[in-house]
């Protein structure tokens, strides 16, 4: 394919090109393509080969119940920019089959999973199709609408039990069990054996068994409980003397099914618990969440609400970097000492978030068609003397300790390679991905807010290791100092909502994925309403759960002391990741 | 592979080292436990290291800083409390765990509702700090503390009632000085408004 055949800003109509296998979808505020299940391998291929589509970056699923129809939603970039081309694939609830494109995508490989957990779609020819986030012996799937939780109220909050007879009482005096727990019918915990867990480890001794020394492989478990995982997260490793043959990360420690609470919730009740999805970078999480709302609601925020969001997700995209250069030392072993250093920084910025939003870490600053209040007095010149003093001598000094130092240069250089082809397929994202060579930065790719408006560049690394990580994060956040200074120059005075802040907002029926380049990689937030106060479907496309699918191609091969440092790289938190 | 990177490293470990010290003997005894000495920790041009001796020394929180909330009352002349809550509702209805549940007054004469909360429960261990229920209270009855130490031994007692949740206008106002006059001012204005309103339409209705 010659290259003047790819225009970036376009999405072509998929449905004339594949005519009789791709339809439109004309559902009243929906977009995209519905693709036949038994075309969907044929289609998406020759979307990847022929079109330029390579990078998958959510798949998930929607249970319509009225109309007795599971649905898979596909959102399909080009790595190289531009717009998403959705398509979705429809099949009956109760026998939801669907192929898999694991085989065409390997970033399919955790959101088929978590699609089967948690909505029971069945993805053929998907080779590990595990529960994920849930545990094994879980009853049922959660995110089907017929399910219901122990403690059940309700479909939908507000619950009519609190006003205005309100009844209040400890919820555990509600369940036989008094406690938040179900077991599936017939389950008795004395006897059960977890299979999905034995054949975990049956297929790890698998590999390098029969080699010609006829050595056996040691199976690890690294975590849950561990100070390197960076939080309750487990991973499998077979090793061949020192080196990682095989490698599976276990997650669903944390899961607490935010899709579903935030199912139950309005739509603005869900701003606080995005908070709580990547508690490094409340901020962010808002952003996307207001994004995807307001692109349903058609509703911009003013022009100086644009700015201060921009002025708190560049803040907050500086303080998760850093942080996780205090985190690279640790992980390499220097115990907590210039971790210190980089809490230190954070600090000052958390100063700034608790004066405009109350809370330091749980911001639940922005809201639909704006921010929740406007900047108390001093709080800009505050930022100010940061961004054109502080931080960028702190960038400086931090530069200055790692780069060069010998230590960091020789565990992090070669370490955790991963090529752009495979963080591209593996659905890597943020400066995982550009680290890689790719340079993909949603800002630029795609840009929401006022993003073109500014000047900064996208960072790019080529050697995909954990050093052109480190590097890429510190040269971002250098730029998001750029940024903040031209942010702060021309914040233009005025209103900072649209409209009157109203805590039950009208959402037009259909569907909408906003997303932003959150510090960790691209944040997702795919929301279907149906007109009422509560969204029917609420996805969350978290980057540091996708990252993770590259973690065994970064440690495969490599020694076991690296893959802490690979897993500290990748940049996650397992509020993201577990959900 | 000469080591220079590393001893820089180490130099700047140990320059942080030294200038917490330089600090202490450049500030003196100001430097700790005093409101000025904090402050002065939290400047953008702080060196050295900057932690505050908790729980001796503690951070002022800002304005806007939120925990839980409490229900605002005026005093009256006797010392009776009137809460400025209408019961109507929204905060529960708008609080994202759906820790709040109210009971409304009904008069027992008529059995229609009268705007005044009978019971209002808040189960803190639920409350996510989210501030959402002062911030959509159309009565300002209902506002978020600065109170952060709040632990318990046991879960008893942790669903707070009417009484344990009411606080007089004079401490919201000490707490959020800079919110408070200007919802007062909202409020004159308001009235002023209101009033200016009605002068004309009684002179038209006598003419
Ligand atoms: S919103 Fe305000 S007035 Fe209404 S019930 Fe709640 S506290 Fe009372
Ligand atoms: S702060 Fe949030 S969670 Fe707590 S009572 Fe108010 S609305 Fe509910």
């Amino acid at each position: 394919m010659s290259e003047e055949q790819v225009t970036v800003a376009q999405i072509p109509d998929i449905s004339l090109q594949f005519e009789g296998r791709v339809v439109k979808d004309t559902r009243a505020g929906y977009s995209g393509f519905i693709v036949g299940a038994e075309h969907l391998l044929d289609v998406v291929q020759t979307l990847r080969d022929e079109l330029g589509f390579d990078y998958l970056s959510s798949v998930t699923g929607v249970d319509y119940l009225p109309e007795g129809k599971m649905e898979v939603v596909y959102h399909l970039y080009r790595s190289i920019g531009g717009p998403a081309l959705v398509f979705k694939v429809q099949v009956p609830r109760d026998e939801a089959v669907v192929p898999s494109l694991y085989h065409i995508f390997k970033s399919a490989d955790w959101q088929e999973r978590e699609a089967w957990d948690l909505m029971g779609i069945r993805f053929v020819g998907h080779p590990d199709l595990r529960r994920i986030l849930t545990w094994e012996g879980f009853a049922g799937h959660p995110l089907r609408k017929d399910w219901k939780e122990p403690y059940f109220e309700e479909e939908t909050k507000p619950y009519k039990s609190r006003w205005p007879e309100g009844i209040t009482g400890y919820i555990e005096d509600n369940n036989p069990y008094h406690d938040n727990l179900q077991y599936p019918a017939g389950f008795d915990p004395e006897t059960w054996i977890p299979q999905a867990e034995e054949a975990l480890y049956a297929s790890a001794q698998k590999i390098g068994r029969d080699k010609e020394l006829h050595t056996d492989t040691v199976v690890v478990n690294l975590g849950p409980q561990h100070p390197s995982t960076h939080g309750v997260f487990r991973m499998v490793a077979a090793l061949d003397g020192e080196q990682v043959v095989f490698l599976k990360p276990v997650v669903g420690y944390l899961h607490r099914n935010h899709e579903k609470i935030g199912e139950r919730n309005t739509y603005l009740q869900n701003m606080p618990f995005t908070d709580r999805l990547d508690y490094v970078s409340s901020m962010s999480n808002n952003f996307g969440y207001a994004l995807a709302v307001e692109k349903l609601m058609g509703i911009k925020p003013p022009e100086r609400a644009d700015y201060i969001r921009v002025m708190m997700a560049e803040l907050t995209r500086w303080m998760n970097h850093v942080f996780s250069f205090g985190f690279l030392w640790n992980d390499l072993g220097s115990y907590f000492t210039p971790m210190i250093y980089a809490l230190e920084e954070r600090e000052l910025i958390l100063d700034i978030f608790e004066a405009v939003s109350g809370s330091r870490m749980m911001c639940n600053y922005f809201r639909f068609g704006g921010v929740a209040r406007d900047l108390p007095e001093g709080v800009l010149n505050k930022v100010k003397e940061l961004v054109f003093e502080r931080m960028p001598r702190q960038l400086d000094a931090i530069d200055k300790m790692l780069s060069t130092n010998e230590i960091v240069r020789n565990r992090c250089i070669g370490c955790g390679v991963l090529t752009a082809e495979q963080a591209i397929n593996n659905g890597a994202s943020g400066p995982n991905l550009r680290a890689s060579g790719v340079p993909y930065d949603i800002r630029r790719a795609d840009p929401y807010s006022i993003y073109d408006r500014l000047d900064f560049d996208v960072v790019v690394h080529y050697h995909g290791d954990v050093y052109d990580r480190y590097l890429t994060r510190l040269d971002e956040a250098r730029q998001s100092n750029r940024i903040l200074q031209q942010v702060v120059r021309d914040i233009p005075e005025g209103p900072i909502m649209t409209g009157k802040p109203a805590y039950q907002v009208r959402v037009p029926a259909g569907e909408a994925y906003g997303r932003v380049e959150a510090p960790k990689g691209e944040l997702g937030f795919y929301i279907v309403s149906t007109g009422k106060p509560n969204p029917w479907r609420y996805h969350v496309r978290a980057p540091s759960f996708i990252n993770l699918t590259s973690l065994e191609d970064m440690c495969r091969g490599g020694k076991i002391a690296d893959v802490v440092l690979n897993l500290g790289a990748i940049d996650i938190v397992l509020g993201e990741v577990d959900r | 592979m000469t080591g220079k990177g590393f001893l820089s490293m180490l130099l700047g470990v140990f320059k942080r080292f030294v200038m917490t010290y330089v600090e202490d003997f450049r500030k003196g005894k100001k430097r700790y436990y005093t409101a000025e000495g904090i402050e002065s920790r939290r400047k953008a041009d702080v060196q050295g290291i900057f932690t505050i001796q908790y729980p001796e020394e503690k951070l002022p929180v800002p304005e806007e800083f939120r925990f839980l909330p409490f229900l605002v009352y005026e005093e009256g002349p006797n010392g009776e409390k009137d809460l400025r809550c209408t019961s109507c509702g929204i905060c529960a209805k708008v609080c994202p765990p759906q820790c709040i549940s109210i009971v409304r007054t009904n008069d027992p004469v008529t059995g229609k509702p009268v705007p005044q909360p009978k019971e209002f429960y808040i189960d803190v261990d639920i409350c996510m700090n989210c501030g959402l229920c002062a911030e959509y209270c159309p009565f300002d009855a209902i506002k978020m503390d600065h109170d952060y130490e709040l632990a318990s031994y046991t879960r008893q007692g942790n669903i707070y009632d009417i009484e344990r949740l009411s606080k007089p206008v004079s401490y919201y106002a000490g707490i959020r000085p800079t919110n408070y006059s200007a919802e007062e001012h909202a409020r004159q204005e308001k009235e002023a408004l209101k009033a200016a309103a009605k002068k004309p339409a009684a002179t038209e209705g006598a003419g």
